[in-house]
C-alpha cells in the first residue's frame, strides 16, 4: 500500500450543541455526537466496526473507547482512545484511515466530546492546570496554559517584529465568522482594541487572545472511497495526511518560532499532490492567537514573519486569500479541550459539501485542517477534497 | 504552612535525584556526555545526542540568558497568588541547554529577552530547593 490518498472518505459529520451545555455530561455529549453523525451518514450503529474516541477530563474512563462501545452496545474490531487533544485528533484520523485502506475495518466512527465548562470539579480543574508542563522542571514555576503559549508569542515578536495588534487580528477574524454561525458560543463582533483592552493574562496575551472553555462534542463517520457513494450526503475524500512531532515540553523545543507543522504540512501536501495555493479554505488550530500565525507560516501560506500582516489585512476572512476558521474556531465557536480540533473537521466537511450557509466559501473544492497539541508539540495536517480523482 | 506549600512540588525520580541533591547544595548541575561532549538538561540516563550511557554530572556556571519570557498576571493555583505578577522564562545556560525558571529579585516589567541572568536558589521544603534566576548587574547586560 503506497498511501491513503483518495482511498478513504468522510460520509457523516455532526456537532452537538456547544458552549454551555449543563444538561448533558461528557459521556452523553459523546453519545449525542455519535448519534447525530450516524444519522447524518444514514447508517445504524451496527454498521460501525471501528471506533475512535478521546478521553474526557470531566468523566474519564480507564478505557474510554471501550466504555463508549459498551454504552452503545457495539462490538468494534478497531477501538482506540486518542490519549490527548490537538494534533492527536488528526493523527488518529490518519491512523483510522490507514486501518480502513488496509482492510482492518470498514466503517469508523470518530466521536469526541468533553464538558470542561459545566462538568469539571474544582479538583479536576486544578489537576488539569498542574498537568501541563514537565512535573519536575516546568510546572513548579507556575506557568498557566496561556503563559506557556505567551513564551512562543514573545519569541515570535522578538524574531519578526510581530505585534499584539496582529495577534488580536486573529481573534477578530474568527469572531467575524462566528457572527455568521448560529452554533457559535461567542457571536458578538469584536475589534482589535477590544482584544487589547481585555484583561492581560500572561504578557503579551490578553483574555481575548485565549480560546474558550466549553462543553461540546463532534463526530464523523469514515469509510472506504469505494463505498462513499452509498450515503445520503456528498462524500469528502482524504487527499493527504501528515504528522510532525518535535518535543513534549516547550523548554525542550527545537525552535520557539518554527514548529513541526512544517513537516506535517509537507507530508500532507506531498501525499495530496497539492500546494498551499491550491487550498480553498483552512481550519487552523487556534487555542491562542499566536499559534495561528506560526501555523500559517509553517504550512506555507505565508513566509516566516508575515502571517501577522496577512491576517491583519483580512486575508483570512471570507472573500480573502485564505478563508480560515469559518465556524469561528476555538477562539469563538467552542473549545471543549481534547475534542477541540474536531469542530474544525466537521466545519471543513460542511464547507466541502457546500452546506455552510452564510459562511460558505463559494465553490470550495479543497480544505486543509491542522491541529497541534501539547505546547506546539505534536502537529497533524489533513487535506480534504470533494473530488476522488486527482 | 510555608509560603510554598500547595505549589506544584516536584517529586524527584531515580534519574533526577542527584540533580535535586545538587540544588540542595546550591549547585546547578547539568550533564555532559563522556563520549561526544554534548551538554544536556534535563537529566537523562543516556546522551540525547549520541545515545551513549556515559553521561557525567558537571556544575553549570549558573549564568545564562533569557531567551523568552512572560509575566503571569493570573496565578496557576492559589499557592502562587502571592507571587503575582511573576515572570516565567526560558533560560539558555552558557553551556547551551535551556531550562524553564522564574526571573526573580527584579521588577517583572524590567525583564527583557537577552537579559543576562544568574542562578539563585529558593528553599521550598526539606527535599526541594528550586533554582531561579536574577538579573546580573547592569554592567553585564548587552
Amino acid at each position: 500500500m503506497d498511501s491513503i490518498c483518495r482511498k478513504v472518505a468522510i460520509v457523516g459529520a455532526a456537532d452537538t450543541e456547544v458552549g454551555k451545555v449543563p444538561h448533558l455530561g461528557a459521556t452523553s455529549l459523546c453519545i449525542d455526537a455519535a448519534r447525530r453523525a450516524l444519522g447524518d451518514a444514514g447508517i445504524s450503529k451496527d454498521q460501525v466496526d471501528g471506533l475512535v474516541t478521546c478521553n474526557s477530563m470531566a468523566e474519564p474512563y480507564m478505557y474510554h473507547a471501550e466504555a463508549i462501545a459498551e454504552y452503545l452496545q457495539i462490538f468494534p474490531r478497531y477501538c482506540i482512545t486518542a490519549n490527548a487533544g490537538g494534533g492527536t485528533t488528526f493523527s488518529s484520523i490518519q491512523h483510522a484511515a490507514t486501518a480502513i485502506a488496509s482492510g482492518v475495518c470498514e466503517t469508523v466512527l470518530v466521536c469526541l466530546a468533553d464538558s470542561l465548562r459545566s462538568g469539571l470539579s474544582r479538583e479536576q480543574s486544578k489537576k488539569m492546570q498542574s498537568s501541563t508542563g514537565h512535573p519536575e522542571f516546568e510546572s513548579p514555576y507556575g506557568a498557566t496554559v496561556p503563559a506557556f503559549y505567551a513564551l512562543i508569542a514573545r519569541a515570535h515578536m522578538d524574531a519578526y517584529g510581530t505585534s499584539p495588534e496582529q495577534f488580536a487580528s486573529v481573534a477578530v477574524s474568527g469572531r467575524r465568522h462566528a457572527a455568521r454561525n448560529p452554533s457559535a458560543q461567542m457571536r458578538e463582533l469584536i475589534t482589535v482594541d477590544d482584544v487589547l483592552n481585555s484583561r492581560m493574562i500572561a504578557d503579551p496575551l490578553h483574555l481575548l487572545d485565549c480560546s474558550l472553555v466549553s462543553d461540546g462534542g463532534a463526530a464523523i463517520v469514515m469509510t472506504s472511497a469505494e463505498r462513499a457513494g452509498d450515503f445520503p450526503n456528498e462524500p469528502v475524500f482524504i487527499l493527504g495526511a501528515g504528522e510532525g512531532h518535535s518535543h513534549e515540553h516547550i523548554s525542550q523545543a527545537r525552535s520557539l518560532t518554527t514548529s513541526a507543522a512544517v513537516e506535517s504540512g509537507r507530508r500532507a501536501y506531498r501525499m495530496a499532490g497539492l500546494r498551499p495555493a491550491d487550498i480553498d479554505v483552512a481550519q487552523i488550530y487556534d487555542c491562542f492567537t499566536p499559534v495561528v500565525l506560526i501555523e500559517l507560516e509553517d504550512l506555507g501560506f505565508c513566509a516566516k514573519g508575515e502571517a501577522g500582516a496577512f491576517v491583519a489585512a483580512g486575508e483570512t476572512d471570507l472573500g480573502g486569500a485564505l478563508p480560515m476558521n469559518t465556524h469561528g474556531g476555538m477562539l469563538s465557536h467552542c473549545h471543549p479541550g481534547n475534542p477541540g480540533a474536531m469542530f474544525s473537521l466537521t466545519e471543513a466537511v460542511k464547507q466541502l459539501r457546500h452546506q455552510a450557509g452564510d459562511r460558505q466559501v463559494v465553490g470550495a473544492e479543497t480544505a486543509l485542517v491542522h491541529a497541534q497539541g501539547g505546547i506546539m508539540s505534536s502537529h497533524a495536517t489533513l487535506i480534504l477534497g470533494r473530488e476522488r480523482s486527482g | 504552612m510555608t509560603a510554598h506549600s500547595g505549589k506544584f512540588m516536584p517529586r524527584p525520580r531515580p534519574e533526577t535525584a542527584a540533580w535535586w541533591e545538587g540544588c540542595r547544595g546550591h549547585m546547578l548541575m547539568i550533564q555532559r556526555c563522556a563520549q561526544c561532549g554534548a551538554f544536556q538538561f534535563y537529566p537523562r540516563i543516556v546522551c540525547s545526542s549520541c545515545m551513549s550511557d556515559q553521561v557525567e554530572w558537571v556544575q553549570s556556571s549558573g549564568r545564562g540568558e533569557v531567551s523568552t519570557f512572560t509575566i503571569c498576571r493570573l496565578p496557576v493555583a492559589e499557592a502562587y497568588a502571592a507571587d503575582v505578577p511573576y515572570v516565567v522564562a526560558l533560560i539558555q545556560l552558557e553551556e547551551g541547554p535551556t531550562m524553564m525558571s522564574n526571573v526573580v529579585e527584579c521588577d517583572p516589567e524590567s525583564v527583557k529577552t537577552g537579559m543576562q541572568v544568574e542562578v539563585v536558589f529558593e528553599t521550598w521544603s526539606e527535599e526541594i530547593t528550586m533554582p531561579q534566576f536574577r538579573p546580573l548587574p547592569k554592567t553585564s547586560q548587552p
